[in-house]
């Protein structure tokens, strides 16, 4: 074992072979300053945000969710969890990698550029992904994608070759199945 | 019952309310309102320090030596800078503080303003928790607010940010008791499962140690009480963070003194060998365990904390139970009594034996000296010529701070005042102040070093202005005496900028500031000089001229185990043999 141990996910020592993925859930109070809070623990903290959502979900009560997609060994992974539960204006942290069957869903905008053949295998490719075009010109097109984030992997992948302009990605919004709040 | 005020008249009412008697602060352009409503009222009185710094550890010694929040009041930009180490002080200590700053009028954040900082942003990480006041109709709910965030849970210092213009802003008020915060409600009590798996391991350990820390105390006195019943049902051997020094008192037959980095031999081979460590109140924290690959490898760990995100932060317990120390630590007392427990007898009288052993080692025991004063002996001295007195001991921090942990005993909670996770050099005489404004009549001592009381000697006017008899008790080696230390063990004895030169004559600056200096170089008359420092009525500095290469010991070095202490004998004439003790890697820890 190493003589000093790597506490730090700073520390370049600190293996990366134990490294996981996991998507957090967490309530807050819709109040300023709330995701500077969140934001400022993983950057002090040298913790990962591999994508980040926020948005309002109950407007009368002004709670808003976070969603999180981290990356760390497991202790890490505790530790984040934790240290979000302190956080006073947090409700609540579920991790719903530990909890399992979580749905995780993910926006993306791809702006593709192309004429002839290359614009009939976008859209055709587009079709057989389940994307829907909006937004279109002689040249180009917009194709909107919902899906888990490793199908817009996928998708961005196949149009690269076929005139890829740019694209943008909501991050990930997740969700446990089943009839109760996670 | 509800009344019309102005947002200043609100702040100084839900202080009233909050039971608060003493205000830290000093003032400016942002603060006026509040200072006016201050000045038309007599049951808060203001303490004006000459730097906000020293607001926030005075601020700290009240609230460590009373149990109550401390306050402070600062005014925008500059005010609440100053303020910033002594915030991050009481986070690193879970010190219960509000810290009120003034902020420019609502109409000009963002502007780039006369004396405006993000203090929100600025603080945010250095509070438990903070507050930018937006509108009058939040201002009664935000300030109850703070004082709960402040003393719940583990407690921090929380930031209330007043912009001038809802200072001015007229409101209704009314009187709130027991506000709490909609979400944050820490859990107090363990759960009781765990609490009976804890003591069916208590019972059947064969060589078992209370780890005790700041949470303790923090828990209010009853913890202490219930810890020392605790430890007298069971016999175990105690040992304690620097944070949590007086929760079971020196004099105790199963205390080991405090453990790590100078800590003690017992404790911390205690700590190595044990089979099963119960660590109340206390976070594993690195100046504790030392190497951590190496930290007690043999032992069960019980971890009981009010915060999760101590527990498995450093290193993996087999027990976590998450309450309040005072909550478990009864609930342990009832259930070991009520199933009346036993302990195996034969192995604990074997485990006290051993220990007997390492205790007899005397590790803290030093070479003294009849021609120049050991800084350990003063201590001493101090030690048996206050014991008997009403006495509260603060610190700087530093080689003075650990001999004052080592030499100075304490019987009670809440008497010792010490930056402990910061490592706050200038915390002691604000601290002094703060302590003494709260106990008027007591004996307070501030034990320092000659480097670090420069850092907030200016407080003297304080004490001055408010006729606090502070006492300072400075062990003058003329050096920084820790950075010497290491520069010693660590960097072949090069002492780049660790020499305390052109010191100010510590007498002369007493009596500038209109205090009494005392200066002692000669053992033979330390007794007569200390005692003329207790009898005198005033503040005063005593300059205490100890020698000057003392090495602070024992010591864990850097990167090494418990079980791999520096001892003095081993290292007395050979300084410089240390240097090979600590490895390449030891040298880059801190």
């Amino acid at each position: 074992m190493n003589a000093i141990v790597a506490l730090s996910p700073y520390s370049s020592s600190a293996g990366k072979t134990n490294h996981e993925r996991h998507t957090l859930s967490v309530l807050v109070d819709n109040e300023p300053g709330v995701l500077a809070r969140v934001v400022g623990l993983f950057s002090g903290r040298g913790y990962n945000i591999e994508s980040l959502t926020v948005a309002e979900v109950a407007h009368v009560e002004r709670w808003s969710r976070i969603t999180i997609v981290t990356t760390g060994s497991p202790a890490a992974i505790e530790q984040i969890s934790h240290q979000l539960e302190r956080i006073v204006p947090i409700h609540k942290v579920v991790d719903l990698t530990l909890e399992g069957r979580a749905i995780e869903r993910e926006l993306a905008m791809i702006k593709v550029r192309g004429k002839g053949e290359n614009r009939v295998e976008a859209l055709r490719l587009g079709e057989a992904f389940k994307a829907k075009v909006i937004d279109a010109t002689l040249e180009s097109f917009i194709f909107e994608l919902t899906g888990a984030p490793q199908k817009i992997d996928d998708f961005v992948e196949l149009m690269r070759p076929l005139g890829l302009v740019e694209l943008t990605r909501t991050g990930v919004a997740a969700i446990a199945r089943g009839p109760e709040a996670s | 019952m509800s009344k019309q005020m102005t947002g200043a008249e609100m702040v100084v009412t839900a202080l009233k309310d909050q039971g608060v008697d003493t205000v830290f602060g000093y003032p400016g352009g942002a603060v006026l309102p509040i200072y006016d409503a201050l000045f038309q009222q007599d049951f808060v009185q203001h303490v004006l320090v000459r730097h906000e710094q020293g607001a926030a550890h005075a601020a700290e010694g009240y609230a460590r030596s009373t149990g109550k929040v401390g306050v402070l009041l600062v005014t925008s930009g500059p005010g609440a800078t100053n303020a910033i180490t002594g915030l991050t002080d009481a986070l690193l200590d879970s010190i219960p503080l509000v810290c009120l700053t003034g902020q420019v009028p609502t109409h000009l954040i963002g502007s780039d303003a006369f004396q405006e900082c993000d203090t929100v942003g600025i603080t945010r990480h250095c509070t438990k928790h903070n507050y930018l006041v937006r509108s009058i109709e939040d201002l009664p709910r935000i300030l109850h607010e703070a004082f709960y965030v402040a003393r719940s849970g583990r407690p921090g210092p929380v930031v209330v940010d007043l912009p001038k213009d809802i200072q001015f802003a007229l409101g209704t008020y009314s009187a709130q008791k027991n506000v709490q915060h909609k979400t944050y409600q820490p859990k107090l009590k363990g759960d009781m499962d765990k609490i009976r798996q804890a003591v069916e391991m208590m019972a059947a350990a064969k060589k078992p140690v209370f780890y005790t820390g700041g949470g303790v105390i923090n828990a209010g006195p009853m913890a202490s009480e219930l810890l020392r019943e605790l430890v007298k049902l069971t016999n175990f051997p105690v040992t304690s963070t620097l944070m949590g020094l007086g929760a079971y008192p020196a004099s105790g037959e199963n205390w080991l003194g405090m453990l790590g980095m100078h800590g003690t031999y017992e404790a911390n081979h205690t700590m190595h060998d044990c089979d099963l460590m119960i660590a109340v109140g206390s976070r594993f924290d690195d100046r504790i365990t030392g190497r951590l690959d190496a930290f007690s490898p043999g032992s069960k760990k019980i971890h009981i904390d009010i915060d999760p995100s101590s527990i498995n932060k450093n290193v993996k317990v087999d027990l976590p139970i998450i309450g309040d120390c005072a909550h478990v630590l009864e609930d342990m007392v009832r259930l070991w009594r009520s199933e009346a427990k036993q302990v195996d007898q034969t192995a604990l009288g074997e485990w006290w034996e051993q220990i007997n052993e390492w205790r007899a080692r005397n590790s803290l025991g030093f070479h003294n000296s009849k021609a120049v004063i050991k800084p350990q002996h003063a201590v001493q001295r101090l030690y048996e010529l206050t014991k008997n007195r009403d006495t509260y001991i603060t610190t700087e921090v530093g080689q003075h701070q650990m001999w004052a942990a080592q030499h100075y005993h304490f019987e009670e909670p809440n008497r010792w005042m010490t930056s402990g996770g910061l490592g706050t050099m200038g915390y002691g005489l604000p601290a002094a102040i703060g302590v003494q404004m709260a106990h008027p009549e007591s004996l307070v001592i501030d034990i320092a070093g000659e480097a670090s009381i420069l850092m907030n000697i200016q407080e003297m006017s304080t004490a001055k202005q408010y006729r606090l008899p502070v006492k300072i008790f400075i062990l003058n080696n003329e050096y920084m005496g820790m950075v010497r230390q290491w520069q010693e063990l660590l960097h072949g004895g090069r002492y780049s900028n660790s020499y305390s030169e052109a010191l100010p004559d510590f007498v002369k600056l007493a009596e500038a500031y209109g205090a009494h200096g005392i200066r002692c170089s000669d053992p033979a008359d330390l007794d007569r000089a200390i005692q003329e420092m207790i009898d005198y009525p005033g503040a005063v500095i005593f300059d205490c001229v100890v020698a000057k290469e003392e090495n602070c010991f024992p010591m864990i070095p850097s990167g090494k185990a418990h079980n791999e202490m520096i001892l003095l004998d081993l290292s007395d004439d050979a300084g410089l043999e240390i240097g090979s003790i600590i490895d390449e890697k030891g040298k880059m820890l801190v």
